[in-house]
C-alpha cells in the first residue's frame, strides 16, 4: 500500500475525529467582558505593566468598534459577554519535565497525534502546545537556545525577554486594526514568540499545536515571529477542537516581522470543529494574520490548509516595506456541509522591486459557501512591483457556492499586477476514467482533489502535507450523493 | 465647513429641492411615471449619494458631484440653438436613423429618424406613458430603486427620454442613433430616463453618443431600461465624449429571455466623472450577453465602470471584456461581478479587464469577483494592470519603427481588441480613428463642436 | 561592415559572452554554431539592441559606427535585421498595418517618399512570392496564430521587404521541416547580394546545407573557441560539439 493508499483506507471511515473532550481541571474567570476582567487576566499572568496600558488601550478602542459584516458570511449574532475570557488547565503549567504534565493533558496531545516526547524529537521538531490558550509545554528550548532561539510561550516571552515582546507587539497587527485583532489585543491570554537572532538558520520546523477544550470560552491566542537580519525559520500551527452543539469563538493574532534578508515560513493546518452535518455547533474562526517585511530582500510566505470551522475569516498578509521584499501566500480552503469561508490574502507593495504571490484553491462541497477575498495594492513608490495572482474554485456539487472577490488597487505604472480566476466543477470524465479503472467515486475525488491542491500541498514541510492530505479526504467524505 | 454638515445639508438640499418641485413632477406626468416617485425619493433618502462607503462605489465618491449649485431641467425647454448646425456627429457614412435629446428631454424638431419599419416606435417616453401606457408596463421593474441611489434618484425626478420599441419580427436595417447632449445656461442637473422594449424575433442596433456643447458644470443622471424578446438581437453602443467638468452616471439595465442575444459597447473617450452601472440579467435559457468597454482618460479624469451580470437560466454564456488606457493623474476603476444562481447549470461566463498605466499618477482600482452557486459552469475572470508588452515592443523597433510610434502602435493594438467588436463597420472605423487620436493626444471629438472648447 | 572586439555581455549579472572577436565583410556569409546555451542568441539579440543586455565591455562597430550607442530601431534603419527564434504575437496590430509603418519609416529615413497604399501592396505581393508565404496570413495581427513554419518564413518576408545589410538568423532553421527549412533559404539566398552580409546562429549543420557559410565559428561557454571554412560544420556535425571541448581542453 503506498502512503497516499493508507491516507484514504484509513479516511473513508472517519468523521471529525478530534472531537474529543479532556476532562483535565480547568481555571476559569466569570463569563463576560470589562476592564475588570481584563486587569484579572493581567494579574494573573503577571505580567509587566506595559501590557495592561496595551489592553486596555485595545479594549477602549475595540468598544467603540462594530464587528465587520463585509465578508460573504452569515454570521449568528454573538455575545462577546456570554463568553468567559480567560479559560487555564489548573494545574499551573510550569513543568520542568514531562513526567509533571498531567497526564490526561498527555493523553490529549496522543489523541492529537502530538507526541511531545521522543517521537517528537526524532521527527525533529519543537513544539509549543496551546490549550484553551495556555501554553502547556514547549519543547525542545534547549537545543534552540543554544543557536541564541527563543521560542517559547508569549506568556513565558513577558517574563523573561518583555523588552523583546514591548519592542515588535503590535507592530504588524496595531491594537485597533480590526474589531477582533482589537478583541485579541485586549483579552489573549497566551500563545507563542520565537526570535530568530541575526545570521540564525533555526535547524528545525517550529510548531504550535491549538486546542480549544473548556466549554462557553473563546480562544484568543497570540503568536509573535521576529526574524533579524539574515535569518531563517519555518513555523507550523495546527489546530482542533472537540465537538460541541455550541459555538466556540476563535480570535487569534499572528504577527511576523521580518528584517533585513530573513525569511519566514509559516505552515498553517487548520481543523477547528467544522459543526456537524445539520451545521450545529463548530468553531467561529476570526484571525488576523500579517506579516511585514520590514527588512530589504526579506520574504514571508503564508501557506495554509483551511479544512476545519463552522464559520473562516482570515487574511494572512504581508506588508512588503523592504526593498526587493517578496510575499507569499498560498491556501487551500475546503468547505463542507453548512461551513462557510472568506478567505483570502492582501498584499501590499510598498518598497521596490516588491513581488507577490497568490495561489488559492477553493473547494466547495455540501451547502458551503467558500470565497476567496484578495487585496493587491501596489502604492506609487512601489516601482517595479510584480504580483501574480491565481485563484481557483472547485465546485462538489450544486447545492455549495464558490465565490471569488479580488481587489487590485495600482499607483504605479512600472508594476505588474496580474489576477486569473476559474470556477469549474470536477471533471465527470476524469472521474469515470477513475472508476472504469476500478477507483471509487470517493476515492476519485479524494484523489483528484489532492492533485488540484497540490500546487499548495507541495509547499508544506513533509509531516504537515501527509496530515493535509488526509485532512482534504474526511473533509470531504459524504461530498458525493 | 465641516465634512459632516456638508453632507447633511446635502441631503437636505435634495430633499427640500424634492419637496419643493414634487407638484410639478406630478402634474403633468402619466401615472405610469408618477406612480414610482414618492418611494423612490424615500429609497434615495434612506440610501444617501453614494461615497466610497458603499461597497458598490468603493471607488467612485460621488458626494463632491452633488454639491455644486444646479438649475434643474424638470422642464422642457425651448432648444435656442440649431441643433443641426452646432452639431455634427460626423460618423462618416453612418446612415442612421437619428435623434437628439437635449438636457434629457426627447427633441422631435430637428431630428432625422427617416421612415422606421412599420410598428417601431421611437419617441419622447413622456408622450408615451401618457398615450401608451401600456407599452410601458415594465416600467422601473428592472431599475429597482431600492438598489441603488441612483436609480433611485433618477425615478423621482424622471420625466423624459427616450422610448424605442421594436415589433416582433422586425429587423431594422439601420442603426437607431440618439445624441444626448447638455447644454443649459447655468450649470445643470440633467435626469434622463429610457426604455427599450425589443420584441421577440426582431433585430436592432442602437447607438447612443453623449455630449457636451458648452463650458457649464453638468451632472447627468440616467436610467435605461432594456427588455430584449425571445430570439431578439439588441446591439447597443455608447460613445462618451464630454468635457471635463461633466459627471455621467449612466444606468443601464438589461433582461434577456431565451435564446437573445445582447451586446453593449462602452466607448468613453472624455469626461470628468463617468460612472456606468450595468446590470444584465439573463432570464431565459440559451441567452447570450457580451459587455464590452474601453476608456481612453487622461488629466483628472475618473471612469468606473460597474457590471453585473446574473445568470438566472441554465445554458446562458456572457463575455466580458473592458479595457482602459490612463493617463496623467486619471484613475480608473472596474468592479465586475458575475453571479450565478443555483441551479442555472451549463453556464459559461467570462470576464477580462486589462489596464495600462502610462504615468506614476495614474491609478487602476479592479474588482473583479466571481458568486457561483451553481456547479456545472465554467466561469473565469482576469484582471492585469501594467504596461506594454516590453518583447513586443523590441520587436517592433527592431523591425525599424520608432519607440513612440511603435509604444502607440501597441496602445492601439490594446484597444483594437475591444474596437473589433463593434459590428457596424462605419462606426468601427470612426471610434479607431477617435482612438487613435486620443492616443496621440489629440483633442478627440465625436463632432465638430462649434463651441471649439478644449476642455 | 561589422566588427565585434573583445565583447562582454551580462544578463541579470550573468556574464554569459566572455571576450567575443568577430569581423564581418560585404558579402559574406557567417555561421556561429554552439551548443545550447553557449551565447549564441545572446550574440544575435545584443546586436539587435535588446536592453537586459549588459555589455559590460568591448566595441561593436557597424559600418564604422558605434552600434551599441544605438537605439534597436536606429539600428534597424541602418540595415540590421533580426530574424528571431520566437517571434512575438502581437494581437491587434495587423500584418499589413505593421509593415507599411516599418517599409516607409525605413524610406522616409532614407529620405525617400513613403509608399501609398496601392504601391505598398504591390510590393508586399512581390516579396510574399519569394517565401511563398500564404497570402491570408498578412491579413491577421503580428504572428498571432501563426505556425512555427509559418512564423519563420514571415521573418524571411519582412527581411525581403525592409532589405538590410546585415541579416542576423537566429536558429532559423528549428522547428522547421525539411520544405519549410528550404523555403526559408531560398528566400536567404535570393536576397544575397554582394553588398550585405549574414550571419547564419545554429545549432545543427542542416541549415548550413542551404545557407553555405563562408565561414563558421563555434562558440562555446561565451568565447568563439573555433573558426573555419564550411568544412568546420561538417565536422562538427559528424564529432559532435564534445570534440570541441576536448580540443580546447574544456
Amino acid at each position: 500500500m503506498t502512503d497516499q493508499d493508507k491516507i484514504l483506507a484509513e479516511v473513508t471511515q472517519s468523521d471529525y475525529k478530534y472531537g474529543f473532550f479532556t476532562d483535565i481541571e480547568t481555571e476559569i474567570i466569570e463569563k463576560g467582558l470589562n476592564e475588570d476582567v481584563i486587569r484579572t487576566i493581567w494579574e494573573k499572568k503577571n505580567e509587566p505593566d506595559f501590557m495592561l496600558d496595551f489592553r486596555l488601550d485595545a479594549y477602549r478602542k475595540w468598544q467603540k468598534m462594530k464587528m465587520p459584516n463585509w465578508a460573504y458570511l452569515k454570521v449568528p449574532p454573538f455575545d462577546f459577554q456570554s463568553i468567559s475570557y480567560y479559560a487555564a488547565p489548573k494545574k499551573k503549567p510550569k513543568y520542568q519535565s514531562l513526567d509533571e504534565v498531567d497526564p490526561e493533558l498527555l493523553e490529549t496531545f496522543k489523541k492529537l497525534g502530538i507526541p511531545l516526547d521522543e517521537q517528537k524529537h526524532l521527527a525533529g521538531v519543537a513544539v509549543d502546545a496551546v490549550i484553551d490558550s495556555v501554553s502547556v509545554k514547549t519543547t525542545f528550548k534547549e537545543v534552540l537556545a543554544e543557536k541564541g532561539i527563543i521560542f517559547c510561550s508569549f506568556s513565558e516571552a513577558l517574563q523573561e525577554h518583555p523588552e523583546l515582546v514591548r519592542k515588535y507587539i503590535g507592530q504588524s497587527v496595531p491594537v485597533a486594526d480590526n474589531f477582533f485583532a482589537a478583541l485579541n489585543s485586549a483579552v489573549f491570554s497566551d500563545g507563542s514568540f520565537c526570535y530568530i537572532p541575526k545570521g540564525v538558520r533555526c535547524p528545525m520546523e517550529l510548531s504550535t499545536y491549538f486546542r480549544i477544550n473548556a466549554a462557553n470560552t473563546g480562544q484568543f491566542e497570540r503568536t509573535l515571529i521576529v526574524a533579524d537580519d539574515d535569518s531563517y525559520v519555518s513555523y507550523l500551527e495546527g489546530c482542533t477542537a472537540p465537538m460541541r452543539d455550541e459555538n466556540q469563538l476563535h480570535a487569534a493574532v499572528v504577527e511576523i516581522i521580518a528584517l533585513d534578508r530573513a525569511e519566514v515560513k509559516y505552515s498553517t493546518v487548520q481543523n477547528w470543529y467544522p459543526g456537524d452535518k445539520n451545521g450545529k455547533g463548530g468553531v467561529y474562526n476570526f484571525v488576523t494574520k500579517r506579516g511585514i517585511c520590514r527588512g530589504e530582500s526579506s520574504k514571508i510566505s503564508w501557506t495554509q490548509v483551511e479544512t476545519g470551522s463552522a464559520i473562516t475569516w482570515k487574511y494572512p498578509s504581508c506588508i512588503l516595506l523592504g526593498d526587493n521584499s517578496i510575499g507569499e501566500f498560498n491556501s487551500v480552503a475546503v468547505t463542507n456541509n453548512h461551513q462557510q469561508a472568506d478567505t483570502g490574502s492582501k498584499m501590499i507593495h510598498i518598497g521596490k522591486n516588491t513581488k507577490s504571490t497568490i495561489v488559492s484553491k477553493g473547494i466547495s462541497a455540501g451547502k458551503s459557501d467558500n470565497s476567496y477575498r484578495g487585496l493587491v495594492k501596489v502604492m506609487p513608490g512601489a516601482s517595479n512591483s510584480r504580483n501574480f495572482s491565481q485563484c481557483d474554485s472547485l465546485l462538489l456539487n450544486d447545492t455549495c457556492g464558490a465565490h471569488t472577490f479580488p481587489y487590485i488597487e495600482v499607483g504605479n505604472k512600472s508594476s505588474i499586477v496580474e489576477h486569473e480566476a476559474t470556477t469549474s466543477k470536477i471533471g465527470e470524465d476524469q472521474i469515470f476514467y477513475c472508476n472504469q479503472r476500478g477507483i471509487d467515486t470517493e476515492k476519485a475525488i479524494g484523489m483528484i482533489v489532492n492533485g488540484y491542491a497540490k500546487e499548495v500541498l507541495n509547499k508544506l514541510p513533509m509531516e504537515f502535507a501527509v496530515e493535509a492530505q488526509k485532512l482534504l479526504q474526511i473533509s470531504l467524505e459524504g461530498s458525493v450523493g | 465647513m465641516s465634512v459632516v454638515a456638508e453632507k447633511a445639508d446635502l441631503s437636505l438640499k435634495y430633499t427640500a429641492h424634492y419637496n419643493e418641485v414634487k407638484e410639478g413632477l406630478l402634474e403633468d406626468s402619466a401615472d405610469i411615471l408618477n406612480a414610482p416617485r414618492n418611494q423612490a425619493f424615500r429609497d434615495f433618502v434612506s440610501q444617501g449619494i453614494p461615497t466610497r462607503k458603499f461597497e458598490n462605489y468603493k471607488y467612485t465618491n460621488l458626494q463632491p458631484a452633488f454639491i455644486p449649485e444646479y438649475s434643474f431641467m424638470h422642464r422642457r425647454e425651448p432648444v435656442e440653438v440649431d441643433l443641426n448646425n452646432a452639431f455634427r456627429c460626423d460618423v462618416p457614412q453612418l446612415d442612421t436613423h437619428l435623434a437628439y435629446i437635449f438636457n434629457g428631454w426627447f427633441y422631435d424638431r430637428g431630428s432625422q429618424v427617416g421612415n422606421l419599419p412599420e410598428g417601431v416606435i421611437l419617441e419622447s417616453i413622456e408622450k408615451i406613458a401618457h398615450e401608451k401606457p401600456e407599452l410601458l408596463a415594465k416600467y422601473a421593474t428592472l431599475a429597482k430603486t431600492g438598489d441603488d441611489p441612483l436609480v433611485a434618484l433618477n425615478t423621482a425626478f424622471a420625466k423624459d427620454g427616450y422610448f424605442l420599441y421594436v415589433p416582433k419580427n422586425t429587423v431594422l436595417e439601420k442603426p437607431i442613433q440618439l445624441i444626448n447632449f447638455l447644454q443649459a445656461e447655468k450649470d445643470a442637473f440633467v435626469t434622463q430616463r429610457n426604455f427599450i422594449y425589443v420584441e421577440e424575433g426582431a433585430n436592432v442596433q442602437v447607438i447612443s453618443c453623449d455630449h457636451t456643447l458648452n463650458l457649464n458644470t453638468y451632472l447627468n443622471n440616467s436610467v435605461t431600461e432594456i427588455f430584449v424578446g425571445p430570439n431578439a438581437s439588441f446591439e447597443f453602443y455608447t460613445l462618451q465624449n464630454q468635457h471635463n467638468s461633466t459627471t455621467n452616471l449612466n444606468s443601464v439595465f438589461i433582461s434577456q429571455s431565451r435564446d437573445s442575444k445582447a451586446t453593449t459597447h462602452y466607448a468613453t473617450l472624455h469626461g470628468g466623472l463617468i460612472r456606468n452601472n450595468l446590470k444584465y440579467i439573463l432570464d431565459g435559457e440559451n441567452a447570450e450577453a457580451n459587455l464590452f468597454g474601453m476608456a481612453f482618460i487622461d488629466r483628472k479624469q475618473h471612469v468606473d465602470n460597474f457590471t453585473q451580470v446574473v445568470h438566472a437560466k441554465p445554458h446562458c454564456q456572457s463575455n466580458q471584456f473592458y479595457k482602459n488606457v490612463l493617463d496623467d493623474e486619471a484613475t480608473g476603476a472596474f468592479a465586475g461581478r458575475i453571479h450565478v444562481v443555483r441551479d442555472a447549470q451549463k453556464t459559461n461566463a467570462f470576464q477580462r479587464n486589462n489596464n495600462l498605466l502610462l504615468t506614476d499618477k495614474a491609478t487602476m482600482q479592479t474588482k473583479p469577483q466571481l458568486i457561483i452557486d451553481a456547479d456545472d459552469v465554467k466561469c473565469s475572470h482576469g484582471a492585469t494592470v501594467g504596461q506594454i508588452d516590453e518583447e513586443a515592443l523590441f520587436y517592433l523597433r527592431a523591425r525599424g519603427i520608432e519607440e513612440s510610434k511603435a509604444r502607440l502602435m501597441m496602445m492601439n493594438a490594446f484597444a483594437y481588441e475591444v474596437v473589433q467588436r463593434i459590428n457596424i463597420e462605419p462606426l468601427r472605423n470612426r471610434i479607431n480613428e477617435l482612438v487613435d487620436k486620443r492616443l496621440k493626444g489629440e483633442v478627440a471629438r465625436c463632432h465638430d463642436c462649434a463651441y471649439n472648447c478644449d476642455c | 561592415m561589422l566588427s565585434i572586439k573583445n565583447l562582454y555581455v551580462s544578463i541579470e549579472g550573468k556574464e554569459i559572452l566572455k571576450g567575443i572577436n568577430l569581423e564581418i565583410k560585404p558579402g559574406e556569409i557567417h555561421a556561429i554554431m554552439g551548443p545550447n546555451g553557449s551565447g549564441k542568441s545572446t550574440l544575435a539579440n545584443v546586436l539587435a539592441g535588446k536592453e537586459e543586455y549588459e555589455v559590460t565591455e568591448g566595441e561593436i562597430t557597424f559600418m564604422g559606427e558605434d552600434l551599441l550607442e544605438m537605439a534597436p530601431e536606429e539600428r534597424a534603419l541602418k540595415g540590421v535585421f533580426m530574424s528571431f527564434q520566437y517571434p512575438v504575437e502581437i494581437p491587434g496590430v495587423p500584418m499589413v498595418n505593421f509593415l507599411k509603418t516599418a517599409v516607409n519609416e525605413l524610406r522616409k529615413y532614407r529620405g525617400e517618399e513613403e509608399l501609398t497604399a496601392g504601391e505598398f501592396l504591390k510590393l508586399m505581393r512581390e516579396k510574399k512570392e519569394l517565401v511563398e508565404l500564404d497570402t491570408q496570413l498578412t491579413n491577421r495581427s503580428v504572428n498571432e496564430g501563426f505556425s512555427g513554419g509559418e512564423k519563420k518564413k514571415n521573418e524571411i518576408f519582412q527581411m525581403a521587404l525592409l532589405e538590410p545589410k546585415l541579416s542576423i538568423l537566429d536558429e532559423t532553421d528549428s522547428g522547421l521541416d525539411i520544405d519549410a527549412l528550404k523555403r526559408v533559404a531560398h528566400g536567404v539566398n535570393a536576397l544575397r547580394n554582394p553588398e550585405n552580409a549574414t550571419i547564419v546562429v545554429t545549432h545543427y549543420q542542416r541549415l548550413l546545407e542551404y545557407i553555405v557559410p563562408d565561414f563558421v565559428h563555434v562558440l562555446y561557454q561565451g568565447k568563439i573557441v573555433k573558426s573555419s571554412g564550411k568544412e568546420l560544420a561538417f565536422e562538427l556535425e559528424e564529432k559532435g560539439y564534445d570534440w570541441i571541448k576536448q580540443e580546447n581542453g574544456l
